[in-house]
């Protein structure tokens, strides 16, 4: 086998900042992955990305309709903005996504919250946007470690191969 | 694929060390494989090990292993650290999962 020279990735620190459901769960995703692979994961989340670790908002996630030019209809015809705007739309198309992800074995933003916590990785809120939101401790999931500044957070991303991703 | 001797077995196994033939497996195999990934198996982790060669071919994810009502996450974790489902697929000899979740 040839031999490998580069670095590894052994830690990621991830910001998500955007609480759409594709950029939450990129996040997720991307943050389980790395404990699945015995690397070591910290999530810092901030501004509308606080949405994934609100205890009120975490499992409702939206996908934006309107605006959203890869946005289509089963078959594959684009989806009219036009019909997005219609109220109730984005909730259905959003509730269809997310059971098309629960049939893949992906699960609710809670639950995804266990599994990463579970598996050693770390969540973190943003305080400049928990205040902006005047959100409070207790609005916020369980696994949420502390609420913290970028600062903090920069502080415990260092180390030999480590990356900060911004999702 | 690579030959390799394992408890006095000759196997074939892939370049990253899973059992291409999972019915060449004994429990003395998991033991050895167990043994180069540092961990010493016990009869929680058999019990986890029973799970996955049954559920082999279903697509297994840890949600589904946390689910199984022998181990949670935490638990599975624990018991296979640094990776549990890429590291107990190997030790019970089946396929290298490809799941993301």
């Amino acid at each position: 086998m040839a031999e490998k020279k580069d670095t590894q990735v052994k830690k990621v620190a991830m910001i998500c900042a955007k609480g759409t459901i594709e950029d939450v769960y990129a996040t997720l995703v991307m943050a389980n992955g790395a404990v699945m692979e015995g690397m070591e994961a910290k999530v810092f989340f901030t501004f509308f990305g606080l949405d994934a670790i609100t205890k009120k908002y975490m499992n409702k996630l939206h996908t934006a309709t309107v605006g959203n030019p890869a946005m289509r209809m089963p078959g594959g015809l684009t989806f009219p903005t036009l019909l997005g705007a219609i109220p109730g739309v984005e909730a259905g198309v959003s509730a269809m996504m997310r059971g098309q992800m629960e049939k893949l074995d992906i699960p609710p933003v809670d639950e995804f919250l266990d599994m990463i916590t579970a598996g050693g990785g770390e969540i973190y809120a943003c305080k400049l946007a928990v205040d902006m939101f005047k959100l409070k401790k207790e609005d916020l999931s369980d696994h949420v470690i502390d609420i913290i500044t970028i600062g903090d957070f920069y502080a415990m991303a260092g180390g030999e191969g480590s990356q900060v991703i911004f999702t | 694929m690579t030959q390799k001797t394992v408890a006095g077995v000759n196997l074939e196994v892939t370049d990253d060390g899973y059992l291409v033939d999972s019915s060449q497996w004994t429990e003395k195999i998991a033991k050895e494989i167990a043994k180069e990934e540092n961990i010493e198996l016990n009869d929680k982790h058999f019990e986890v090990i029973k799970f996955i060669r049954e559920n082999a071919d279903s697509g297994l994810t840890i949600r589904k292993v946390g689910k199984s009502g022998v181990v949670d996450i935490k638990g599975f974790y624990d018991l296979f650290p640094g990776g549990p489902l890429k590291m107990s697929t190997k030790i019970a000899g089946i396929q290298k999962p490809s799941s993301c979740v």
